[in-house]
Protein backbone atom coordinates (compact mmCIF):
# COMPACT_ATOMS: atom_id res chain seq x y z
CA UNK A 1 0.00 0.00 0.00
CA UNK A 2 1.39 3.39 -0.73
CA UNK A 3 2.02 6.36 0.92
CA UNK A 4 -1.29 8.14 -0.26
CA UNK A 5 -3.86 5.22 0.22
CA UNK A 6 -2.50 4.28 3.60
CA UNK A 7 -3.28 7.76 4.76
CA UNK A 8 -6.71 7.33 3.02
CA UNK A 9 -7.36 3.94 4.74
CA UNK A 10 -6.22 3.94 8.02
CA UNK A 11 -8.50 6.99 9.44
CA UNK A 12 -11.30 4.96 7.65
CA UNK A 13 -10.55 1.84 9.11
CA UNK A 14 -10.52 3.62 12.62
CA UNK A 15 -13.94 5.26 11.83
CA UNK A 16 -15.77 1.92 10.76
CA UNK A 17 -14.31 0.39 14.00
CA UNK A 18 -15.78 3.06 15.72
CA UNK A 19 -18.92 2.76 14.50
CA UNK A 20 -18.97 -0.80 14.93
CA UNK A 21 -18.31 -0.46 18.39
CA UNK A 22 -20.95 2.16 19.26
CA UNK A 23 -23.43 0.24 17.33
CA UNK A 24 -22.42 -2.59 19.77
CA UNK A 25 -22.32 -0.85 22.96
CA UNK A 26 -26.06 0.22 21.82
CA UNK A 27 -27.37 -3.03 21.04
CA UNK A 28 -25.49 -5.24 23.64
CA UNK A 29 -26.81 -2.74 26.44
CA UNK A 30 -30.51 -2.24 24.82
CA UNK A 31 -29.66 1.74 25.46
CA UNK A 32 -32.88 3.57 24.77
CA UNK A 33 -32.36 6.44 21.89
CA UNK A 34 -33.12 8.98 24.05
CA UNK A 35 -29.71 7.77 26.02
CA UNK A 36 -27.61 6.85 23.29
CA UNK A 37 -28.82 6.51 19.40
CA UNK A 38 -27.35 3.98 17.46
CA UNK A 39 -25.64 4.81 14.24
CA UNK A 40 -28.66 3.55 12.28
CA UNK A 41 -30.77 5.44 13.33
CA UNK A 42 -28.87 8.68 13.37
CA UNK A 43 -28.16 7.71 9.86
CA UNK A 44 -32.02 7.43 8.86
CA UNK A 45 -32.38 10.65 11.14
CA UNK A 46 -30.30 12.05 8.90
CA UNK A 47 -32.42 11.90 5.77
CA UNK A 48 -35.59 11.83 7.35
CA UNK A 49 -35.20 15.34 8.64
CA UNK A 50 -33.32 15.90 5.18
CA UNK A 51 -35.03 19.43 4.34
CA UNK A 52 -34.68 20.80 8.38
CA UNK A 53 -30.88 20.14 8.42
CA UNK A 54 -30.17 21.07 5.41
CA UNK A 55 -31.64 24.54 5.35
CA UNK A 56 -29.82 24.63 8.92
CA UNK A 57 -26.94 23.58 7.34
CA UNK A 58 -27.11 26.64 4.76
CA UNK A 59 -27.71 29.10 7.37
CA UNK A 60 -24.67 28.01 9.43
CA UNK A 61 -22.36 27.79 6.85
CA UNK A 62 -23.50 31.39 5.17
CA UNK A 63 -23.07 32.97 8.41
CA UNK A 64 -19.61 31.14 8.82
CA UNK A 65 -18.21 32.07 5.46
CA UNK A 66 -19.60 35.83 5.74
CA UNK A 67 -17.70 35.83 9.22
CA UNK A 68 -15.03 34.64 7.27
CA UNK A 69 -14.95 37.43 4.88
CA UNK A 70 -15.20 39.73 7.04
CA UNK A 71 -12.09 38.62 9.41
CA UNK A 72 -10.35 38.07 6.62
CA UNK A 73 -10.85 41.84 5.25
CA UNK A 74 -10.45 43.21 8.82
CA UNK A 75 -7.40 41.10 9.91
CA UNK A 76 -5.63 41.59 6.84
CA UNK A 77 -6.82 45.35 7.18
CA UNK A 78 -6.09 46.11 10.54
CA UNK A 79 -2.47 44.37 9.64
CA UNK A 80 -1.57 46.49 7.54
CA UNK A 81 -3.08 49.86 9.11
CA UNK A 82 -0.70 48.62 12.21
CA UNK A 83 2.23 47.93 9.78
CA UNK A 84 1.86 51.56 8.17
CA UNK A 85 1.85 53.32 11.46
CA UNK A 86 3.48 52.42 14.72
CA UNK A 87 0.71 54.91 16.55
CA UNK A 88 -1.95 53.27 15.11
CA UNK A 89 -0.77 50.08 16.09
CA UNK A 90 0.07 50.62 19.85
CA UNK A 91 -3.14 52.22 20.17
CA UNK A 92 -5.39 49.42 19.32
CA UNK A 93 -2.99 46.30 19.41
CA UNK A 94 -3.61 45.75 23.10
CA UNK A 95 -7.72 45.74 22.16
CA UNK A 96 -7.60 42.82 19.59
CA UNK A 97 -5.83 41.14 22.27
CA UNK A 98 -8.19 41.63 24.55
CA UNK A 99 -11.13 40.75 22.65
CA UNK A 100 -9.64 37.97 21.36
CA UNK A 101 -8.27 36.70 25.10
CA UNK A 102 -11.82 37.14 26.60
CA UNK A 103 -14.12 33.98 25.97
CA UNK A 104 -16.36 34.44 23.42
CA UNK A 105 -18.84 32.18 25.37
CA UNK A 106 -19.12 35.11 27.50
CA UNK A 107 -19.52 37.72 25.44
CA UNK A 108 -22.07 36.29 23.13
CA UNK A 109 -25.00 36.91 25.52
CA UNK A 110 -24.25 40.48 25.88
CA UNK A 111 -24.09 40.74 22.02
CA UNK A 112 -27.84 39.08 21.61
CA UNK A 113 -28.76 41.60 23.90
CA UNK A 114 -27.80 44.90 21.97
CA UNK A 115 -28.09 43.02 18.67
CA UNK A 116 -30.19 41.79 16.42
CA UNK A 117 -29.83 37.37 16.66
CA UNK A 118 -28.25 37.28 13.13
CA UNK A 119 -25.71 40.09 13.22
CA UNK A 120 -25.04 39.18 16.92
CA UNK A 121 -24.13 35.51 15.73
CA UNK A 122 -22.37 37.16 13.02
CA UNK A 123 -20.31 39.39 15.19
CA UNK A 124 -19.62 36.37 17.87
CA UNK A 125 -18.05 33.89 14.62
CA UNK A 126 -16.10 37.62 13.40
CA UNK A 127 -14.54 38.06 16.89
CA UNK A 128 -13.16 34.83 17.25
CA UNK A 129 -12.04 34.50 13.78
CA UNK A 130 -10.30 37.91 12.88
CA UNK A 131 -7.48 37.49 14.93
CA UNK A 132 -5.04 34.61 13.97
CA UNK A 133 -5.73 36.43 10.33
CA UNK A 134 -4.56 39.63 12.55
CA UNK A 135 -1.97 38.11 14.45
CA UNK A 136 -0.25 36.41 11.34
CA UNK A 137 -0.68 38.88 8.82
CA UNK A 138 1.30 41.17 11.24
CA UNK A 139 3.99 38.50 12.02
CA UNK A 140 4.21 38.16 7.91
CA UNK A 141 4.71 41.59 6.95
CA UNK A 142 7.34 42.01 9.92
CA UNK A 143 9.23 38.80 8.27
CA UNK A 144 10.66 40.46 5.46
CA UNK A 145 13.83 39.46 3.95
CA UNK A 146 16.17 42.49 5.59
CA UNK A 147 18.37 42.30 2.44
CA UNK A 148 15.10 42.19 -0.20
CA UNK A 149 14.27 45.59 1.60
CA UNK A 150 17.86 47.13 1.51
CA UNK A 151 17.47 46.29 -2.14
CA UNK A 152 13.83 47.86 -2.64
CA UNK A 153 15.44 50.99 -1.44
CA UNK A 154 18.45 51.12 -3.33
CA UNK A 155 16.32 51.03 -6.37
CA UNK A 156 13.69 54.21 -5.05
CA UNK A 157 11.02 51.70 -4.52
CA UNK A 158 8.17 53.76 -3.22
CA UNK A 159 6.33 52.81 0.32
CA UNK A 160 3.51 51.37 -2.01
CA UNK A 161 5.48 49.41 -4.25
CA UNK A 162 7.35 47.83 -0.99
CA UNK A 163 3.82 46.91 0.18
CA UNK A 164 2.30 45.65 -2.52
CA UNK A 165 5.63 43.51 -4.80
CA UNK A 166 7.31 42.92 -1.04
CA UNK A 167 6.04 43.06 2.22
CA UNK A 168 2.21 41.49 1.44
CA UNK A 169 4.10 38.28 -1.23
CA UNK A 170 6.11 37.68 1.70
CA UNK A 171 3.15 37.50 3.90
CA UNK A 172 1.20 35.68 2.02
CA UNK A 173 2.21 32.11 3.70
CA UNK A 174 1.55 33.66 6.86
CA UNK A 175 -1.90 34.73 6.29
CA UNK A 176 -2.82 32.06 4.44
CA UNK A 177 -2.25 30.20 7.86
CA UNK A 178 -4.20 32.66 9.52
CA UNK A 179 -7.04 32.25 7.55
CA UNK A 180 -7.09 27.99 8.42
CA UNK A 181 -7.24 28.98 11.61
CA UNK A 182 -10.08 31.38 11.19
CA UNK A 183 -12.04 29.22 8.90
CA UNK A 184 -12.59 26.56 12.05
CA UNK A 185 -13.17 29.54 14.15
CA UNK A 186 -15.82 30.99 12.68
CA UNK A 187 -17.67 27.72 12.62
CA UNK A 188 -17.27 27.62 16.49
CA UNK A 189 -18.03 31.56 16.90
CA UNK A 190 -21.37 30.73 15.09
CA UNK A 191 -22.45 27.96 17.07
CA UNK A 192 -21.31 29.33 20.14
CA UNK A 193 -23.39 32.23 19.45
CA UNK A 194 -26.34 30.11 18.29
CA UNK A 195 -26.34 27.90 21.74
CA UNK A 196 -25.88 30.71 23.72
CA UNK A 197 -29.48 32.40 22.42
CA UNK A 198 -30.53 28.65 22.71
CA UNK A 199 -33.67 27.83 21.91
CA UNK A 200 -35.22 31.40 22.69
CA UNK A 201 -33.68 32.56 20.01
CA UNK A 202 -35.52 32.93 15.91
CA UNK A 203 -32.10 31.54 14.50
CA UNK A 204 -31.98 28.66 12.13
CA UNK A 205 -28.66 27.20 12.03
CA UNK A 206 -27.38 23.65 12.95
CA UNK A 207 -26.09 24.73 16.48
CA UNK A 208 -30.06 26.03 16.90
CA UNK A 209 -31.34 22.48 15.82
CA UNK A 210 -29.24 20.97 18.54
CA UNK A 211 -30.40 23.27 21.10
CA UNK A 212 -33.67 22.55 19.79
CA UNK A 213 -33.51 18.82 19.89
CA UNK A 214 -32.09 18.81 23.36
CA UNK A 215 -35.13 20.53 24.82
CA UNK A 216 -37.35 18.13 22.85
CA UNK A 217 -34.90 14.81 23.90
CA UNK A 218 -34.62 14.80 20.42
CA UNK A 219 -31.41 12.71 20.67
CA UNK A 220 -30.88 11.57 17.19
CA UNK A 221 -31.71 14.63 15.79
CA UNK A 222 -28.86 16.12 17.77
CA UNK A 223 -26.45 13.51 16.60
CA UNK A 224 -27.58 14.15 13.02
CA UNK A 225 -26.68 17.75 13.42
CA UNK A 226 -23.46 17.47 15.45
CA UNK A 227 -22.33 15.30 12.31
CA UNK A 228 -23.17 17.59 9.64
CA UNK A 229 -21.30 20.39 11.84
CA UNK A 230 -18.26 18.17 12.10
CA UNK A 231 -18.19 17.73 8.04
CA UNK A 232 -18.88 21.40 7.59
CA UNK A 233 -15.69 22.13 9.60
CA UNK A 234 -13.53 19.80 7.72
CA UNK A 235 -15.32 21.02 4.24
CA UNK A 236 -14.51 24.53 5.29
CA UNK A 237 -10.33 23.13 6.45
CA UNK A 238 -9.86 21.08 3.10
CA UNK A 239 -11.60 24.17 1.42
CA UNK A 240 -8.86 26.15 3.19
CA UNK A 241 -5.74 24.12 2.69
CA UNK A 242 -6.49 23.92 -1.30
CA UNK A 243 -6.62 27.42 -1.56
CA UNK A 244 -3.60 27.78 0.22
CA UNK A 245 -2.05 25.11 -2.12
CA UNK A 246 -2.70 26.58 -4.99
CA UNK A 247 -1.25 30.06 -3.83
CA UNK A 248 1.88 28.67 -2.87
CA UNK A 249 2.46 25.39 -4.71
CA UNK A 250 5.54 26.91 -6.56
CA UNK A 251 7.35 28.78 -4.36
CA UNK A 252 6.80 28.02 -1.32
CA UNK A 253 8.76 25.64 0.94
CA UNK A 254 5.38 24.44 2.79
CA UNK A 255 3.91 24.04 -0.50
CA UNK A 256 6.43 22.22 -2.69
CA UNK A 257 7.04 18.36 -3.06
CA UNK A 258 10.93 17.51 -3.20
CA UNK A 259 11.75 15.25 -5.78
CA UNK A 260 14.52 12.65 -5.28
CA UNK B 1 43.31 45.48 -21.04
CA UNK B 2 40.90 47.49 -18.53
CA UNK B 3 43.65 47.99 -15.90
CA UNK B 4 45.21 51.07 -17.19
CA UNK B 5 41.36 52.14 -17.88
CA UNK B 6 40.77 53.35 -14.24
CA UNK B 7 40.21 56.96 -14.07
CA UNK B 8 39.46 59.86 -11.88
CA UNK B 9 38.00 58.98 -8.84
CA UNK B 10 33.83 58.82 -8.61
CA UNK B 11 32.84 58.76 -5.40
CA UNK B 12 35.49 59.18 -1.89
CA UNK B 13 34.94 58.32 1.39
CA UNK B 14 36.27 60.73 3.81
CA UNK B 15 36.65 60.32 7.59
CA UNK B 16 33.67 57.65 7.58
CA UNK B 17 33.06 56.36 10.86
CA UNK B 18 30.23 54.51 12.14
CA UNK B 19 29.14 53.58 15.28
CA UNK B 20 26.29 51.35 16.08
CA UNK B 21 23.75 51.90 18.63
CA UNK B 22 24.75 49.20 21.23
CA UNK B 23 28.31 51.02 21.34
CA UNK B 24 30.03 48.78 18.44
CA UNK B 25 32.47 50.92 16.52
CA UNK B 26 32.38 49.51 13.16
CA UNK B 27 34.64 51.45 11.49
CA UNK B 28 36.92 54.75 11.87
CA UNK B 29 38.33 57.51 10.27
CA UNK B 30 38.07 54.88 6.76
CA UNK B 31 39.28 57.01 3.65
CA UNK B 32 38.57 55.45 0.44
CA UNK B 33 38.53 56.72 -3.61
CA UNK B 34 37.15 54.67 -5.97
CA UNK B 35 38.08 55.16 -9.52
CA UNK B 36 35.85 55.15 -12.39
CA UNK B 37 36.29 51.56 -14.20
CA UNK B 38 38.61 50.06 -11.81
CA UNK B 39 38.16 46.69 -10.20
CA UNK B 40 38.80 47.24 -6.38
CA UNK B 41 38.30 44.88 -4.06
CA UNK B 42 38.11 45.51 -0.18
CA UNK B 43 40.07 42.33 1.56
CA UNK B 44 40.03 42.04 5.53
CA UNK B 45 39.28 39.69 8.19
CA UNK B 46 35.59 38.62 9.16
CA UNK B 47 33.91 41.51 11.00
CA UNK B 48 36.47 44.35 9.91
CA UNK B 49 33.55 46.57 8.95
CA UNK B 50 33.56 45.73 4.98
CA UNK B 51 29.96 45.24 4.96
CA UNK B 52 29.41 48.08 7.13
CA UNK B 53 31.45 50.09 4.47
CA UNK B 54 30.15 48.76 1.19
CA UNK B 55 26.71 49.47 2.80
CA UNK B 56 27.51 53.14 3.60
CA UNK B 57 29.17 53.64 -0.27
CA UNK B 58 25.13 52.43 -1.17
CA UNK B 59 23.22 54.74 0.51
CA UNK B 60 21.97 51.89 2.57
CA UNK B 61 23.38 52.82 5.64
CA UNK B 62 24.24 56.73 7.16
CA UNK B 63 27.83 57.05 8.57
CA UNK B 64 28.23 58.68 12.25
CA UNK B 65 31.10 61.05 11.13
CA UNK B 66 32.86 61.83 8.10
CA UNK B 67 30.83 62.07 4.46
CA UNK B 68 30.79 60.11 1.02
CA UNK B 69 30.97 62.71 -2.01
CA UNK B 70 29.50 60.82 -5.17
CA UNK B 71 31.31 62.72 -8.20
CA UNK B 72 28.94 61.29 -11.16
CA UNK B 73 25.25 60.57 -10.48
CA UNK B 74 24.37 57.50 -8.43
CA UNK B 75 20.49 57.47 -9.27
CA UNK B 76 19.23 54.24 -8.44
CA UNK B 77 20.13 52.54 -11.60
CA UNK B 78 23.20 53.53 -11.67
CA UNK B 79 24.75 51.39 -8.75
CA UNK B 80 23.72 47.88 -8.85
CA UNK B 81 24.29 45.70 -5.40
CA UNK B 82 25.35 42.02 -4.82
CA UNK B 83 24.70 40.66 -1.21
CA UNK B 84 26.25 37.94 0.21
CA UNK B 85 23.05 35.41 -0.49
CA UNK B 86 21.35 35.57 -3.67
CA UNK B 87 18.24 37.55 -1.88
CA UNK B 88 15.72 36.89 -4.75
CA UNK B 89 12.23 36.69 -3.78
CA UNK B 90 11.06 33.42 -3.74
CA UNK B 91 7.29 34.18 -4.84
CA UNK B 92 8.48 35.11 -8.47
CA UNK B 93 10.43 33.94 -11.25
CA UNK B 94 13.48 34.13 -12.02
CA UNK B 95 12.44 36.89 -14.77
CA UNK B 96 10.27 38.67 -12.51
CA UNK B 97 13.35 39.31 -10.67
CA UNK B 98 15.38 40.77 -12.40
CA UNK B 99 12.68 42.63 -14.05
CA UNK B 100 12.30 44.22 -10.66
CA UNK B 101 14.49 47.31 -10.61
CA UNK B 102 13.12 48.29 -13.43
CA UNK B 103 9.42 47.58 -12.66
CA UNK B 104 10.54 49.53 -9.63
CA UNK B 105 11.69 52.63 -11.90
CA UNK B 106 8.20 52.00 -13.85
CA UNK B 107 9.04 49.98 -16.79
CA UNK B 108 6.92 48.49 -18.56
CA UNK B 109 7.42 44.92 -18.80
CA UNK B 110 6.87 43.95 -23.07
CA UNK B 111 9.35 46.78 -23.05
CA UNK B 112 12.25 45.97 -21.02
CA UNK B 113 11.28 41.66 -21.75
CA UNK B 114 14.17 42.42 -24.54
CA UNK B 115 16.87 43.85 -22.25
CA UNK B 116 16.01 41.05 -19.00
CA UNK B 117 16.28 38.12 -21.90
CA UNK B 118 19.77 39.57 -22.66
CA UNK B 119 20.80 40.11 -19.29
CA UNK B 120 19.87 36.71 -18.41
CA UNK B 121 21.62 34.98 -21.54
CA UNK B 122 24.26 37.18 -20.35
CA UNK B 123 25.01 35.21 -17.01
CA UNK B 124 24.35 31.88 -18.69
CA UNK B 125 20.07 31.83 -17.87
CA UNK B 126 18.51 31.92 -20.97
CA UNK B 127 16.78 29.09 -20.37
CA UNK B 128 15.57 29.45 -16.73
CA UNK B 129 13.58 32.84 -17.05
CA UNK B 130 10.13 31.07 -16.03
CA UNK B 131 11.84 29.47 -13.18
CA UNK B 132 11.43 29.88 -9.33
CA UNK B 133 14.78 30.38 -7.47
CA UNK B 134 13.97 27.05 -5.62
CA UNK B 135 14.33 24.97 -8.67
CA UNK B 136 18.00 26.50 -8.95
CA UNK B 137 21.44 25.18 -7.93
CA UNK B 138 22.91 27.83 -5.65
CA UNK B 139 25.85 29.44 -7.88
CA UNK B 140 22.68 30.03 -10.68
CA UNK B 141 19.93 31.69 -8.37
CA UNK B 142 23.49 34.09 -7.38
CA UNK B 143 23.87 34.51 -11.24
CA UNK B 144 20.41 35.77 -11.00
CA UNK B 145 21.08 38.32 -8.31
CA UNK B 146 23.95 39.43 -10.46
CA UNK B 147 21.85 39.01 -13.54
CA UNK B 148 19.38 41.65 -11.50
CA UNK B 149 22.06 44.04 -10.51
CA UNK B 150 23.06 44.50 -14.22
CA UNK B 151 19.69 44.74 -15.78
CA UNK B 152 19.77 48.42 -14.94
CA UNK B 153 23.59 48.89 -16.66
CA UNK B 154 25.06 50.21 -13.71
CA UNK B 155 28.19 52.25 -13.84
CA UNK B 156 29.20 51.06 -10.44
CA UNK B 157 28.50 47.55 -9.35
CA UNK B 158 28.52 47.39 -5.33
CA UNK B 159 29.64 43.59 -4.01
CA UNK B 160 29.64 41.75 -0.88
CA UNK B 161 31.28 38.26 -0.49
CA UNK B 162 29.08 37.36 -3.67
CA UNK B 163 30.31 34.28 -3.66
CA UNK B 164 31.42 33.36 -0.69
CA UNK B 165 29.02 30.60 0.15
CA UNK B 166 29.95 28.46 -3.24
CA UNK B 167 32.54 26.16 -4.18
CA UNK B 168 35.07 26.53 -5.59
CA UNK B 169 34.72 25.32 -9.23
CA UNK B 170 31.44 27.05 -8.92
CA UNK B 171 33.40 30.45 -7.56
CA UNK B 172 36.22 30.17 -10.55
CA UNK B 173 33.63 30.07 -13.21
CA UNK B 174 31.58 33.03 -11.50
CA UNK B 175 35.05 34.99 -10.95
CA UNK B 176 35.33 34.73 -14.86
CA UNK B 177 32.14 35.82 -16.01
CA UNK B 178 32.15 38.58 -13.59
CA UNK B 179 35.56 39.54 -15.45
CA UNK B 180 34.46 39.25 -18.58
CA UNK B 181 31.14 41.26 -17.64
CA UNK B 182 33.75 44.08 -16.08
CA UNK B 183 35.35 44.45 -19.10
CA UNK B 184 32.02 44.33 -21.77
CA UNK B 185 30.39 46.69 -19.94
CA UNK B 186 32.92 49.24 -18.61
CA UNK B 187 32.08 49.08 -15.09
CA UNK B 188 33.31 50.24 -11.82
CA UNK B 189 33.62 47.12 -9.25
CA UNK B 190 33.66 47.31 -5.57
CA UNK B 191 33.94 43.63 -4.63
CA UNK B 192 34.27 42.76 -0.95
CA UNK B 193 36.15 39.39 0.25
CA UNK B 194 38.47 37.71 2.56
CA UNK B 195 39.26 35.46 0.56
CA UNK B 196 43.21 36.74 -0.33
CA UNK B 197 43.20 34.61 -3.53
CA UNK B 198 39.50 35.64 -4.73
CA UNK B 199 40.92 39.32 -4.36
CA UNK B 200 44.26 39.04 -6.34
CA UNK B 201 42.61 37.04 -9.03
CA UNK B 202 40.09 39.48 -10.12
CA UNK B 203 41.23 43.18 -8.68
CA UNK B 204 43.29 45.69 -10.08
CA UNK B 205 43.68 47.13 -6.78
CA UNK B 206 43.40 45.13 -2.99
CA UNK B 207 42.33 47.46 -0.12
CA UNK B 208 43.23 45.84 3.04
CA UNK B 209 41.18 46.65 5.83
CA UNK B 210 42.39 46.25 9.72
CA UNK B 211 39.44 45.90 12.49
CA UNK B 212 38.27 47.36 15.09
CA UNK B 213 37.93 49.73 14.39
CA UNK B 214 37.71 49.33 10.57
CA UNK B 215 40.08 51.33 8.70
CA UNK B 216 42.14 50.68 5.56
CA UNK B 217 45.30 49.76 6.55
CA UNK B 218 46.97 49.49 3.24
CA UNK B 219 46.79 49.15 -0.54
CA UNK B 220 47.89 46.97 -3.13
CA UNK B 221 48.52 46.99 -6.97
CA UNK B 222 47.76 44.03 -9.45
CA UNK B 223 49.37 44.67 -12.83
CA UNK B 224 48.32 41.63 -14.55
CA UNK B 225 46.87 41.87 -17.99
CA UNK B 226 45.93 38.73 -18.42
CA UNK B 227 43.48 36.48 -15.58
CA UNK B 228 42.90 33.16 -16.20
CA UNK B 229 43.25 29.60 -15.35
CA UNK B 230 47.07 29.99 -16.05
CA UNK B 231 47.28 33.28 -14.20
CA UNK B 232 45.95 30.82 -11.08
CA UNK B 233 48.29 28.79 -11.36
CA UNK B 234 51.47 30.86 -12.39
CA UNK B 235 54.37 32.10 -9.81
CA UNK B 236 53.09 35.71 -9.82
CA UNK B 237 49.51 35.00 -8.81
CA UNK B 238 51.27 33.22 -6.11
CA UNK B 239 53.65 36.43 -5.35
CA UNK B 240 50.80 39.02 -5.17
CA UNK B 241 49.30 36.40 -3.05
CA UNK B 242 51.89 35.89 -0.56
CA UNK B 243 52.20 39.88 -0.64
CA UNK B 244 48.74 40.15 -0.09
CA UNK B 245 48.68 37.91 2.52
CA UNK B 246 51.53 39.63 4.53
CA UNK B 247 49.60 42.87 4.36
CA UNK B 248 46.63 41.74 5.77
CA UNK B 249 48.67 39.74 8.69
CA UNK B 250 50.15 43.39 9.27
CA UNK B 251 46.63 44.56 8.87
CA UNK B 252 45.09 42.12 11.73
CA UNK B 253 48.68 42.38 13.81
CA UNK B 254 47.75 46.08 14.25
CA UNK B 255 44.86 45.63 16.16
CA UNK B 256 46.49 43.26 18.97
CA UNK B 257 49.04 46.03 19.64
CA UNK B 258 47.20 48.11 22.20
CA UNK B 259 47.75 51.78 20.99
N1 LIG C 1 23.40 46.35 12.74
C1 LIG C 1 24.46 46.24 13.56
N2 LIG C 1 24.34 46.53 14.86
C2 LIG C 1 25.40 46.44 15.69
N3 LIG C 1 26.63 46.08 15.31
C3 LIG C 1 26.83 45.78 14.03
C4 LIG C 1 25.75 45.84 13.07
N4 LIG C 1 26.24 45.49 11.87
C5 LIG C 1 27.54 45.23 12.05
N5 LIG C 1 27.90 45.40 13.35
C6 LIG C 1 29.26 45.24 13.91
O1 LIG C 1 30.15 45.98 13.12
C7 LIG C 1 31.33 45.26 12.90
C8 LIG C 1 31.61 45.18 11.42
O2 LIG C 1 30.57 44.42 10.81
P1 LIG C 1 30.55 44.14 9.25
O3 LIG C 1 29.31 43.37 8.98
O4 LIG C 1 30.75 45.39 8.50
O5 LIG C 1 31.82 43.19 9.09
P2 LIG C 1 32.39 42.47 7.81
O6 LIG C 1 33.76 42.94 7.62
O7 LIG C 1 31.45 42.62 6.67
O8 LIG C 1 32.43 40.95 8.28
P3 LIG C 1 32.14 39.61 7.47
O9 LIG C 1 33.33 39.34 6.62
O10 LIG C 1 31.99 38.58 8.54
O11 LIG C 1 30.89 39.83 6.68
C9 LIG C 1 31.18 43.93 13.58
O12 LIG C 1 31.89 43.96 14.77
C10 LIG C 1 29.70 43.81 13.84
O13 LIG C 1 29.50 43.15 15.06
MG1 LIG D 1 30.12 41.27 5.66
Amino acid sequence: MNEHARRLVLPLAVLALAVLAWDLVVRVNGLPPYILPGPGLVLSTLVADWPILWSSLLTTLEITFAALMLAAAGGIGLALLFNQSRLIEHSLYPYAVILQVTPVVAIAPLLLIYLPQPAAVLTCAWIVAFFPVLANTTLGLNSVDHNLADLFRLYGASRWQVLWELKLPAALPYMLGGLKIAGGLALIGAVVAEIAAGSAGAGSGLAYRIAESGYRLNIPRMFAALLLLSVAGIAIFALLSWLTHLALRRWHESAVTREG
Amino acid sequence: MASSASGPPIVSLRGIGKTFGNGTVAIDGLDLDVRGGEFVSLLGPSGCGKSTALRILAGLSEPSRGHVAWRVSHAPRDVGFVFQEPTLMPWATVFANVFLPLKLAGEDRAAAAPRIEATLARVGLADFAQAYPRELSGGMRMRVSIARALVTQPRVLLMDEPFAALDEITRFKLNDDLLALWRELRMTVVFVTHSVFESVYLSERIVVMSPRPGRIASELAVDTPVRDTQFRTSADYAAVCRRASEALAIAMAGERTPA
